[in-house]
């Protein structure tokens, strides 16, 4: 569903992705693991179309067999992209609820896709959000906010989750909810571009890696040979 | 002294207004807009041409006029504000300024700098009896209404779903895009509206100040002043400020007149050392 043909980035001079070429197909959860500072989050703002403030871009993206390069973000997220920040980009002028229902939920009809969330199936999934509906949504606390931004894309019926680095600085429990909830999204039939770090988790929710290095993907690797992999993976990336 | 805070509270509704509409562009934007005085100075002179060569009274200024330069104002962010807005801040703070000195100079050479005479309504000639001491009708009628302006703005943008968009908008713009909002739609009619406010304040300003070129300028100073002790894109803390340096410039001119022309500006340095980002500002906007 989603291709990027010889995507390369820069901000001003320095080069931050050279030619990184991959695709996503539906259904699949993928992650790109990479050091930090590989170009990962780069990456996944440049497919959201969030990389023209900083510099130049070159290459192809396309989304459904259709060309998205040269969409406004908005335009792409209303084709089915939902992106979750590397900052969880929770408004603090919004509250808990203004924070779940900002972003416009995708016309049902047309493209076929995962059912949006209503509210209703946001608050039985996360009850506490519900309890602090009407608070700053920066008051919840961390795990809480991941939870509130997730949601926040599912209700919009996104049919790509971008999502960069969601288990960051998590308790192990909230990493464990987040993984159940990838799993059960995905068997909805969203698809999952997933940022992560914790080579770990990733290996036990993700059906492909796309290993990144110095802004190239350096390798490809599915789930088993990941498995096979994990030290030595961990090890490369430092942690 | 209650008859001075009263004067004070008068002032600070123009203030008030003309910091909200700053606020509002400034938070949406991110484009410190400088020509909002001359907007303000154009609403005052639009009030007095309306009457002056249409026979236009007070009441249909007051809706028309900031009607037509919220469309100006909407036509110039189209024109020119958008196309510099991805350049370096200071594309738009010149192009604000030089806009600001050319409309200043097109009215200067069309009726001088002696102000222009604007009569009361005459609905609100007479005075008010406020128990502790009389007051104009028309001063009463300016802060009411100042009033009732900032609470509608304070509604729509706490209430509706615009209100949302235009808070989402202002905290961090990118997202919001990602989001799937087309913030750029948004703008225009923000915009539009920052620099209607302005007009609507100078409407308000014709019959109780003198009407003349500079008239905008000469206010815009303070009012900037307000901004930033209000915290600069807080749409609450502008009005806020808006009324308090109404209130304190007015005392200070009762208590310390040597003082009053500076004590605003003392009040913003006082103000910036305690809290950098003014008092109803967030850090987050400095990053």
């Amino acid at each position: 569903m989603l291709r990027v043909d010889g995507l390369s980035a820069w901000y001003g001079e320095a080069q931050a992705l050279r030619e990184v070429s991959m695709r996503v197909d539906e259904g699949e959860i993928v992650t790109l693991v990479g050091r930090n500072g590989a170009g990962k989050t780069t990456l996944l703002r440049c497919l959201m179309g969030l990389h023209g403030a900083y510099g130049r871009t070159a290459g192809t993206i396309s989304l459904f067999d259709e060309d998205i390069t040269g969409l406004a973000p908005h335009a792409r997220a209303r084709g089915g992209l939902g992106y979750v920040p590397d900052d969880r980009g929770i408004y603090a002028t919004l509250s808990v609820e203004e924070n779940l229902t900002l972003a416009p939920v995708r016309k049902a009809g047309g493209a076929a896709g995962p059912e949006p969330w209503s509210l209703e199936r946001v608050y039985e999934t996360f009850p506490h959000l519900k309890e602090r509906r009407r608070s700053p949504g920066t008051t919840l606390s961390g795990g809480e906010q991941q939870m509130l931004v997730l949601a926040r894309v599912l209700r919009t019926g996104a049919r790509l989750l971008l999502c960069d680095e969601p288990t960051e600085g998590l308790s192990p429990l909230f990493v464990q909810r987040i993984g159940e909830i990838l799993r059960e999204v995905r068997a909805a039939g969203t698809t999952v571009l997933l940022v992560e770090q914790n080579v770990h988790f990733a290996a036990t929710v993700a059906d492909r890696h796309y290993l990144l290095a110095e802004g190239r993907i350096v390798e490809s690797l599915d789930r088993d040979q990941v498995r096979e992999r994990e030290h030595q993976l961990l090890e490369y990336l430092g942690i | 002294m209650l008859q001075q805070a009263f004067n004070g509270l008068v002032g600070g509704s123009f203030y008030a207004l003309l910091a909200l509409g700053l606020a509002v562009i400034f938070g949406m934007l991110g484009v410190v807009n400088l020509a909002h005085g001359a907007f303000y100075m154009l609403g005052a002179f639009g009030a007095f041409i309306a009457l002056d060569a249409f026979g236009l009274n007070f009441w249909v200024s007051l809706a028309l006029v900031p009607l037509l330069l919220g469309v100006a104002g909407a036509v110039l962010e189209r024109l020119f504000v958008r196309r510099l807005a991805p350049l370096d801040p200071l594309y738009n703070f010149l192009f604000t300024f030089g806009l600001a000195l050319i409309l200043q100079d097109l009215v200067r050479r069309e009726y001088g700098v002696n102000s222009q005479p604007y009569p009361r309504p005459r609905e609100l000639a007479g005075t008010v009896d406020l128990g502790l001491f009389t007051y104009p009708a028309y001063q009463v009628f300016v802060l009411a209404v100042s009033a009732v302006m900032c609470a509608v703005v304070w509604v729509v943008l706490t209430r509706t779903r615009v209100g949302v968009i235009v808070r989402a908008a202002t905290e961090r713009p990118e997202l919001t895009r990602a989001l799937g909002i087309d913030v750029g739609r948004w703008v225009t009619p923000v915009f539009g509206f920052g620099v209607a406010l302005a007009a609507f304040a100078g409407v308000l300003a014709a019959p109780m100040r003198a009407v003349n070129p500079l008239m905008g300028a000469d206010l815009i100073i303070t009012v900037f002043a307000v901004v930033v002790i209000g915290g600069l894109g807080s749409v609450f803390g502008s009005v806020a400020a808006g009324f308090a340096i109404g209130l304190v410039s007015a005392l200070g001119n009762l208590y310390v007149p040597a003082l009053s022309q500076i004590l605003v500006f003392i009040l913003m340095a006082a103000v910036l050392l305690w809290r950098p980002a003014g008092l109803f500002g967030r850090e987050e906007a400095f990053r």
